[in-house]
């Protein structure tokens, strides 16, 4: 994590910015919820920032969304790094031809897709989402991508909840976060 | 929409880059797919600079995207404006104490929730969504914020559907696109 002057008084303000709500979606999780930084334009654009820095000059083509959250964080590094932007989507939401990918749940299963055709082999991509929790998304995420020959460079979160291991099941995928909640 | 030459290359690149998938999500509906137009960085960067450059002296102090497509595009336009950004989202989706405002559908009903507090009275709001077609969803959107007493100063999507006559639907509130699609 970031460690100079300017970058601590961002993430500071970062994640003060961040609320915390009790008890959602069920009893016991402490749901973390950005829009309430979404609602304060300067630490908005800082996030958006932090990420951009880091990512600028590594030579990434991709940054895939995963919904809904991710929709709002990704586009903004994409644009600012000169990258496309995929959506990876539940499942029937996107028109054309995609590739699924199933993942577990705490019950049950879900599934994530992805446009055939959006990315290409050898492309170097970032996945972006607002939280990591299980890690279970993201992972498959990442799998989606690798399927078609895809480098995944590095997933990036605002949030880690560290207690939930999400960092190991990513396994050598390398995992960037502006803050712990 | 505009005559000058460098503003019809940017439409230009925008209307090319979006692709229509025919008989999504149901037989005759020929649904216009931006996902591709968000493959071309150049072709998101000048959608997105097309309302930035409408919108970056009008107080505009809000923008309300709606989920899932509103949330790709509103928030580029707020961080370049300077305004906050709003999610607009399906039931049950939002943790906080939320206002809901349900609107029709062919059929049946949906709703669209928002948070409370996520905006004061008389703030001059912008609503994104990536496309207008009957306009119940903008609609539902305009009164969530006009609830809270904030100000809609205009609805902004890339595509319009005219024949769904969704523009009708806007209460007499200003309606701005890129593209029209037939």
């Amino acid at each position: 994590m970031a460690s100079q002057d300017g970058e601590d008084q961002r993430l500071q303000k970062i994640a003060s910015a961040i609320r915390v709500i009790p008890n959602f979606p069920k009893p016991g999780i402490m749901f973390q919820d950005i829009t309430t930084l979404l609602l304060d334009p300067t630490a908005f654009k800082d996030t958006i920032d932090l990420f951009v820095e880091r990512y600028r000059s590594k030579d990434i083509s991709v940054v895939a969304g995963i919904e809904a959250r991710g929709f709002i964080f990704g586009p903004p590094i994409a644009l600012a790094i000169g990258a496309k932007f995929v959506p990876m989507r539940k499942p029937n939401k996107l028109p054309g031809e995609v590739i699924s990918e199933e993942y577990s749940l705490e019950y049950g299963t879900d599934k994530m897709e992805m446009h055939v055709g959006a990315v290409r082999a050898g492309e170097r991509a970032l996945i972006i989402d607002d939280l990591i929790a299980t890690g279970g998304t993201l992972c498959a995420a990442i799998r989606l991508l690798e399927r078609v020959g895809v480098e995944v460079v590095e997933c990036a979160c605002v949030i880690e909840l560290p207690e939930l291991k999400g960092r190991d099941r990513l396994g050598d995928r390398p995992l960037f976060v502006l803050v712990e909640g | 929409m505009s005559g000058c030459k460098e503003e019809d290359s940017r439409i230009h690149s925008i209307r090319t880059t979006i692709r229509v998938v025919p008989n999504f999500p149901k037989p005759g509906i020929m649904f216009q797919d931006i996902t591709t137009l968000l493959l071309d960085p150049k072709a998101f960067k000048n959608t997105v600079d097309l309302f930035v450059e409408r919108y970056k002296q009008k107080n505009i102090s809000v923008v309300a995207g709606i989920e899932a497509r509103g949330f790709i595009f509103g928030p580029p336009i707020a961080l370049a404006i300077g305004a906050k950004f709003v999610p607009l989202r399906k039931p049950r989706k939002l943790p906080g104490e939320v206002i809901s405002e349900e609107y029709v559908l062919e059929y049946g009903t949906d709703c669209l929730e928002m948070h409370i507090g996520a905006v004061e009275p008389g703030e001059c709001a912008l609503v994104v969504d990536d496309l207008i077609a009957t306009g119940g969803t903008l609609c539902a959107a305009m009164n969530l914020l006009e609830r809270v007493g904030a100000e809609v100063v205009e609805c902004a999507c890339i595509i319009e559907i005219p024949e769904l006559k969704g523009r009708e639907r806007l209460k007499g509130k200003p309606l701005f696109t890129l593209l029209e699609s037939h």
